[in-house]
């Protein structure tokens, strides 16, 4: 679809949006609708539609394997690193409230940096899944 | 400090190891962190076990959300010892991976068998461990995902179907335990055990939860593969890689029957659940049904996995059989044989990759021979088969005395003969294997195979020395088993 000027153009203008976009639900998620799984997926998509306008294989070079699974693994490795702050702060796991001086900032601290990792690890998870669907390679 | 994180810890790291073994990507690597981690998790778990025996149950609020509200993990008699049996499999398991990974798995993927194979675990631990009906069934997602596509890497192209069929199977299975747990937080509007335990009996009457109870039985039924809804179980053992099989035969299907116990003995412990529904006389039936057609089929088998599997059929209708009885006893023998048949079915199967590994093949015709070229590796397979059968002085003996005991006790003298008779089937089953092994001469020609190495044979006779050491000193075990009996019953007037 490499060819079709009208997709390319009006694709490129609506990517960097996407991406913005799925910045803003994530980092709105703690005080309104959204939150990682949703922004995750968002991002993903801007990737995917970058695929299905300009090829695979240049979305490969965009995004190739093993930056996509290092995403999907740093998530949740900051998720559960959240967690395990939590114990050593002298809290339980994921106990957000001694991240900060402040329980409150603390909770808004944690959630944060959980739905971070949340993110990372769908948008590599989608962009995986989609890639091996798409190529079938890995 | 550590020590109050325990039943966080024991979950949490072997999670976060996980990712971490698709970062490090070297098979090397991948594989000594798998070692480490699963050392750190059996220590882990016996610590907690030791501390239950010390104190009663533990219990920890994650993120510190205090118990209905939040999700609380709940270590108690029964949970510890399904947590040290899922935490020593995998501790002896492990380090026998290493050898039959490289290879029956193509080099480039085995980090990614190694991230499986932590999530499995932690899936496994998870369910042990939560005292929270809707964090089991995440935990029991994230086994089940992690064992489809452990199957699926299976070396034979059949390995993808043989998942495929388990994943509908399973899914079918995680969704009725999921209706299940709604329906009763319809009622009830919690989803902790112990509080669902509590409200259980004002609502225990209503349609709503004899529908629930009725999901929650069939969908856990289907993930323990009790007969009629095993059909998945067979090529599941059969396709999958050697290591895989040895560690999901000895944890996947016990953790299921340990879901079983607890809806049975904790969410429905405060109402006489056997004597209402039915449910204790059609378990019965299927157990005992299971029992004798799994080994009566094992027998036509000539793929010596597929044997072993029918036989985990059986072997599986011998713990529900305990569950169903309902009597401390019964039960007892049911969590008892937990343990045994883990140790059991861990090492057969750990002795089927050691002679897959030497001559490519399971089926029984290419086992000529065997007794004397791989000696070592026949002679733990002779071994646990015995314990199998239920020779005195082997695990096997332990539990099946326990079994018909209880059954003698409330006079159902035909379950004792039934018990005897599917042992008798397990012995020609087990016997087959042994005449071809032993007594007919190796075929002529090729070169002869070697002994598996040293690395795959010690674990396998570590867990062979063990199912006869705790057949001989069965004290601790029976310790364990009937205190975590006596402490589900008790709610039970």
């Amino acid at each position: 679809m490499i060819f079709k000027a009208v997709l390319r153009v009006v694709s490129k203008l609506l990517i960097p949006p996407i991406m913005l976009f799925a910045l803003y639900v994530q980092f709105h998620g703690d005080f309104g609708p959204g939150g990682g799984f949703q922004a995750g997926v968002i991002f993903a998509s801007a990737f995917i539609l970058y695929a299905l306008i300009f090829g695979i294989d240049n979305a490969r070079k965009v995004a190739p394997a093993w930056a996509t699974r290092t995403l999907l693994s740093l998530g949740l490795v900051l998720y559960a690193g959240v967690g395990v702050a939590g114990i050593f702060l002298g809290g339980s796991f994921l106990d957000y409230s001694v991240l900060a001086e402040d329980p409150v900032i603390g909770q808004h601290l944690g959630i944060t940096l959980i739905e971070f990792g949340v993110g990372a690890t769908v948008s590599g998870a989608m962009i995986t899944i989609f890639f091996i669907f798409a190529h079938q390679d890995g | 400090m550590i020590a109050a994180h325990l039943p966080a810890l024991q979950v949490v790291i072997p999670l976060m190891a996980a990712p971490l073994c698709v970062l490090l990507r070297r098979p090397v690597l991948a594989w000594a962190l798998t070692l480490a981690v699963s050392w750190v998790v059996l220590a882990i778990a016996v610590a907690l076990l030791l501390q239950v025996l010390e104190t009663g149950p533990v219990t920890y609020p994650l993120g510190n959300w205090a118990a209905p509200w939040g999700i609380e993990y709940r270590v108690d008699l029964a949970g510890a010892f399904v947590l040290v049996i899922v935490a020593a499999i995998g501790a002896v398991v492990t380090p026998y991976a290493r050898r039959s990974v490289e290879h029956e798995i193509p080099r480039d993927r085995i980090y990614l068998f190694y991230a499986m194979y932590l999530l499995c675990l932690t899936g496994l631990l998870g369910i042990a461990i939560t005292g929270d009906a809707f964090n089991l069934f995440v935990f029991l997602e994230i086994t089940s995902l992690s064992s489809y596509v452990l199957i699926s890497l299976g070396s034979e192209r059949r390995a993808l179907t043989a998942a495929y069929r388990y994943l509908i199977m399973g899914t079918l299975g995680a969704t009725f335990y999921l209706i299940g747990v709604a329906m009763m937080y319809m009622m009830t509007g919690t989803l902790n055990m112990a509080d669902l335990a509590t409200l259980m009996p004002a609502v225990a009457d209503t349609r709503t939860i004899l529908v629930a109870l009725a999901f929650l039985t069939v969908g856990i039924s289907l993930k323990l593969a009790l007969f009629p809804l095993h059909l998945w179980l067979p090529n599941a053992y059969t396709y999958a890689p050697s290591v895989v099989t040895a560690f999901l035969a000895a944890t996947g299907t016990k953790v299921a029957v340990y879901i079983l116990i607890r809806i049975f003995f904790t969410i429905f412990g405060g109402v006489e659940v056997f004597r209402i529904n039915l449910i204790g006389d059609v378990l019965m039936g299927l157990a005992i049904l299971a029992m004798v057609s799994g080994s009566a089929v094992a027998i036509y088998q000539n793929n010596v996995k597929r044997m072993l599997a029918y036989s985990s059929v059986a072997q599986i209708g011998y713990m529900v059989l305990g569950i169903s009885f309902a009597t401390v006893t019964g039960l007892t023998g049911g969590i008892v044989h937990l343990f045994n048949h883990a140790l059991i079915k861990c090492a057969l199967f750990m002795a089927l990759g050691c002679v897959f590994m030497r001559i490519g093949s399971v089926n029984i015709r290419d086992m000529a021979g065997l007794g004397r070229r791989m000696p070592v590796t026949m002679a733990s397979f002779v071994v646990s088969g015995l314990s199998l059968i239920g020779v005195p002085l082997t695990v096997g003996f332990v539990s099946k005395w326990y079994l018909v005991q209880a059954a003698l006790e409330k006079g159902w003298w035909p379950i004792a003969v039934l018990v005897l008779l599917s042992s008798l089937l397990a012995v020609i089953y087990i016997w087959r294997v042994v005449e071809v092994a032993y007594f007919r001469p190796a075929p002529e020609g090729g070169p002869a195979p070697a002994e598996a190495p040293l690395s795959m044979l010690v674990p396998m006779w570590l867990l062979t020395g063990a199912s006869v050491y705790f057949g001989i000193d069965a004290t601790r075990t029976l310790e364990v088993a009937g205190g975590a009996a006596a402490f589900l019953l008790r709610a039970t007037p």
